[in-house]
This record gives C-alpha cells, sequence and structure tokens, in this order.
C-alpha cells in the first residue's frame, strides 16, 4: 500500500521526452496569430457576436435619433456622443463572447495546458476582438453619418485614427476584464460593471477629438486627445498583458 | 531509482474552508499508470488538474518530470489533458480542432498530425464535420485525438470513458495500454472499474480528499476489489 511506484524503464518515453524538447514550441506572436485565426474563424462561421452587435449598433443610433430634437441640439454636436457611447456598449457584446465562448465545453483548459505563454492566449485574444470592433465600428460609423447627415469623406483619414486608437484600448481592457468575469455567475452583467469606468478615459478622448474632426478643425486641435489615447493604449497594453497570467491561474 | 515523472507531496487544495485535496503524496514513475477511483466529490478531478499545472496547489508541491509545476511551456508540452468536457470547439470541424491543438504544441505537420490522431481514434471519417453535428461519444474521440496528437509523455484523463460506446471504449484502453506499455505516464479519473483495473499499475481509491487505499501492482482482481470499494464507501450515499 505505498504510494510511491516501482521503478520502471522508461527508455521509450524518454525519448519521446527528447523529442518533444526538440519539437520547437511556436512564438508567442505565431500562437497569438494562431489562437486569433481560430476565434475570428468561429465568428465568421457563427456570426452570432458579430450580428448581435451591429444590430444592438443600429437600433442604440435609431433610438438616439428619434429621441434627438434637430431644432435644440445641432447633429455636428450629437453625434460623436451617440457614436462612441453606442460602439462602447456594442463592442462589449463581442468582448463577452472572447472568453465565453470557451467555457461551454472548458476549451479554455486546453488553452491553458498547451506550450504557449499565457501573454500569447491574452495577445490572441485580444487581436481577434480587435479585427471584430473594427469591423463592427465599419457598419457604425457609417450608419452614424447617415442617420445625422456627417460628411466623413473630408475627415475620413484622422477618424480612422482615432478609432483605431480607441479600439486599441478599449479591446485591452475589456479583453482583461472578459477573462476575469468569466467564470462568475453574472459574466455578462459584471464585464460592463468592470470594464466601463475604464473605458471612461477612451470615450471622452475620443468623443472631444471626433467632436472636433467633424468641426472641420485641423488635426492638431485634436492631437492632445490622440496623445492621450496613444498612452493610454500603451498603459493599458503593459498593465493588462502583465496582469493576464496571473488573473488566470486559480 | 530514476526520479518520478509524476510527483505530490503532501498536496493540498482548499476552497474555502472545505479541504477538496488534503495532503495527498504520490510518485509515478515512466511507464505507470494510476487509476483514482471514488465517490463525486472525493478530490479526484481537483487533484488532477493540479498534477496538470490548471490549478494551484493551496499547500504541497507538485512536480512533472522534476519541474515544479505550475511550470511552463516545456512541462506542458509533455502533457496530455482528456476530460469529461470535450474541450472541443463546436463550430469548428473534428480536424479543425485537432489541428489547432497540433499548431499550438509546435508539430512541425499539424494537419497530417492531426489527420493521423483522428484516424488513431477512429475518428477519421467525421474530421471534416462540425463537432457540434456530432454525437456526444464521437466528440469524445476527437477530443482525445486531440489531447494525443502531440504524443505526450505524462496522460492526465479524467473520466475519459465518458460517452463512449463499447468501441471506442476499447481504442481507448489499447491506446492507454499502449502508450502505457511505451513508457508514457498516466493518471486515470474514472468510475469505470472494469477498464481501468485492466490498464493499471496502481490503483487509489479517494474519499474526503485523501487516499484511503493504494495498491501497486498485483492490485487486486475486479471482483475482490469492486468489494473492498463498496466497503470503503458503504457510508457513502
Amino acid at each position: 500500500m505505498s504510494p510511491d511506484s516501482v521503478m520502471r524503464g522508461g527508455s521509450t518515453r524518454d525519448a519521446t521526452a527528447r523529442e518533444g524538447a526538440t519539437r520547437r514550441h511556436p512564438t508567442v506572436l505565431r500562437a497569438a496569430l494562431t489562437i486569433a485565426r481560430k476565434d475570428l474563424r468561429i465568428e465568421w462561421r457563427t456570426r452570432s457576436a458579430f450580428l448581435s452587435a451591429v444590430a444592438f449598433s443600429v437600433l442604440a443610433l435609431t433610438l438616439f435619433f428619434f429621441a434627438w430634437d434637430p431644432t435644440a441640439v445641432a447633429s455636428i454636436d450629437l453625434a460623436p456622443g451617440v457614436l462612441w457611447v453606442t460602439f462602447t456598449f456594442a463592442g462589449l457584446l463581442g468582448l463577452h463572447r472572447s472568453f465565453g465562448g470557451e467555457q461551454p465545453t472548458r476549451a479554455i483548459d486546453a488553452l491553458l495546458a498547451a506550450p504557449v505563454s499565457r501573454e500569447a492566449v491574452f495577445l490572441g485574444k485580444g487581436l481577434a476582438n480587435l479585427v471584430f470592433v473594427l469591423a463592427l465600428q465599419m457598419v457604425t460609423l457609417p450608419a452614424t453619418a447617415i442617420l445625422y447627415n456627417i460628411p466623413l469623406g473630408e475627415v475620413a483619414a484622422p477618424l480612422a485614427l482615432v478609432v483605431a486608437l480607441a479600439s486599441i484600448g478599449l479591446v485591452t481592457v475589456g479583453t482583461l476584464f472578459s477573462a476575469m468575469a468569466v467564470n462568475t455567475r453574472l459574466a455578462e452583467l459584471l464585464l460592463p460593471l468592470l470594464a466601463l469606468p475604464f473605458f471612461v478615459p477612451i470615450v471622452i478622448s475620443a468623443g472631444q477629438a471626433t467632436a472636433l474632426l467633424l468641426a472641420g478643425r485641423p488635426v492638431g486641435d485634436a492631437a492632445m486627445f490622440l496623445r492621450l489615447l496613444g498612452t493610454f493604449d500603451i498603459v493599458a497594453a503593459v498593465v493588462c498583458t502583465l496582469m493576464y497570467p496571473s488573473l488566470i491561474e486559480q | 531509482m530514476s526520479e518520478p515523472v509524476v510527483r505530490a507531496e503532501r498536496l493540498t487544495r482548499t476552497f474555502g474552508p472545505h479541504r477538496a485535496v488534503d495532503e495527498v503524496s504520490v510518485a509515478l514513475h515512466a511507464g505507470d499508470c494510476l487509476a483514482l477511483f471514488g465517490p463525486n466529490g472525493a478530490g479526484k478531478t481537483t487533484l488532477l488538474r493540479m498534477l496538470g499545472g490548471l490549478l494551484r496547489a493551496t499547500a504541497g508541491t507538485a512536480s512533472i518530470q522534476g519541474v515544479a509545476l505550475p511550470g511552463g511551456p516545456n512541462v506542458r508540452a509533455q502533457v496530455g489533458i482528456v476530460s469529461h468536457h470535450t474541450m472541443l470547439y463546436d463550430a469548428l470541424s473534428a480536424l479543425e480542432n485537432v489541428e489547432f491543438s497540433a499548431r499550438l504544441y509546435g508539430m512541425p505537420a499539424p494537419r497530417d498530425a492531426a489527420h493521423a490522431a483522428l484516424t488513431r481514434m477512429g475518428a477519421s471519417s467525421y474530421a471534416h464535420t462540425p463537432v457540434r453535428a456530432l454525437s456526444r461519444g464521437m466528440q469524445q474521440r476527437v477530443s482525445i485525438a486531440r489531447t494525443m496528437v502531440h504524443e505526450p509523455s505524462v496522460i492526465l484523463a479524467d473520466e475519459p470513458f465518458t460517452g463512449l460506446d463499447a468501441a471506442g471504449a476499447s481504442v481507448l484502453s489499447g491506446m492507454f495500454a499502449e502508450l502505457r506499455d511505451a513508457g508514457a505516464t498516466l493518471v486515470i479519473v474514472t468510475h469505470n472499474l472494469d477498464e481501468a483495473l485492466s490498464l493499471c499499475t496502481h490503483a487509489a481509491i479517494m474519499r474526503q480528499g485523501r487516499f484511503v487505499r493504494f495498491d501497486t501492482a498485483p492490485i487486486p482482481q475486479l471482483p475482490e476489489y469492486t468489494a473492498l470499494y463498496k466497503e470503503l464507501l458503504a457510508d457513502v450515499a
């Protein structure tokens, strides 16, 4: 009844171990791309989160439109706020799916048991989420322009920069909180509660920059907000990537 | 004596006041197969998750090939985990699931490796079928193929026979026996005494987080072991 086993020959196993040792684990970037590709393939097949987010965006924009009194507030003043509030909430739908989709079959366990760094998992999830929110913005932005009669053509390039910087921040923070909330019973409620306070600086900066650009001001006038977004992105990327491994260790 | 491949020393895990695993010690060498029995809530899955590096121990230590867990990528590359959860993506095909795993483990030809693993589990005929369209037994075969695709030297299996029909269970038993004979180390958590006893070199019964019985070969035959098992757990509802 001893819990210690008897010694056994291990030559074959040793050979397997040696083979495993020579097998090259994927680099962080390669593993991240593999994970991102997998997530995007699943979303492409199901389109469940994307269609939900698009439907939410269009509905929210329409509701704001009908609640808007054009004689009281000019569309150019209202549209940036509507755009970023709508986009933030719609994006949360996709961010929840990021880790929520791993839960039903505990696929996340297989992911964490694989010989890839935790940072690669975070980066992969973040990349997939970034593609998701950028695709969502490609619907939300034109829909806002149509409903509020905003000329996007002239400010398309600087506005794209605002969208890109804001999306990176939203995705970085949102992906971390998605991982944190997913193991709780009220994950879908907890994610916005955790993430929205951290989204405030992004929404303010992106909203202000968008308003300045739509008002026809030069890009330089929005530079401060662009710098704020860039700084937030860098800080969030470093902090969230460092925090993620300790967050998922149970 | 060589270094144990899997070692746990006074391994403990608590969830609040509940001690799910309570100072469990075990050492397994290459070619050992431990069958872990016990009622629901005995701590078997928790022990397995700690050995797989998926759960941190509250106290005590565990190691795989001498590296303290949870360890890093080199340790994880040696381990394969089978669960009663399929750990598969429903929207992907069987092949895509296994290939994804092969890529994460750095297999040189991931698609070929995935095909080979599915063929080994008798699942190649539905390689291109989405997992959600497969029966539970078929999904379990794919799940096992996913685990085995990188040819792990340590296999941690939690209820691996779940959902498998007789043919599937036979294929899996044969694969486990083959791996064990080739020098892999296996820990199998199961309620299936018949299948597990035919495979194992060690058998343990867990209760309330502890080993209440630990046998090494020769392990009592099925009828005798079943009687022992029932006796030890007679007061468990």
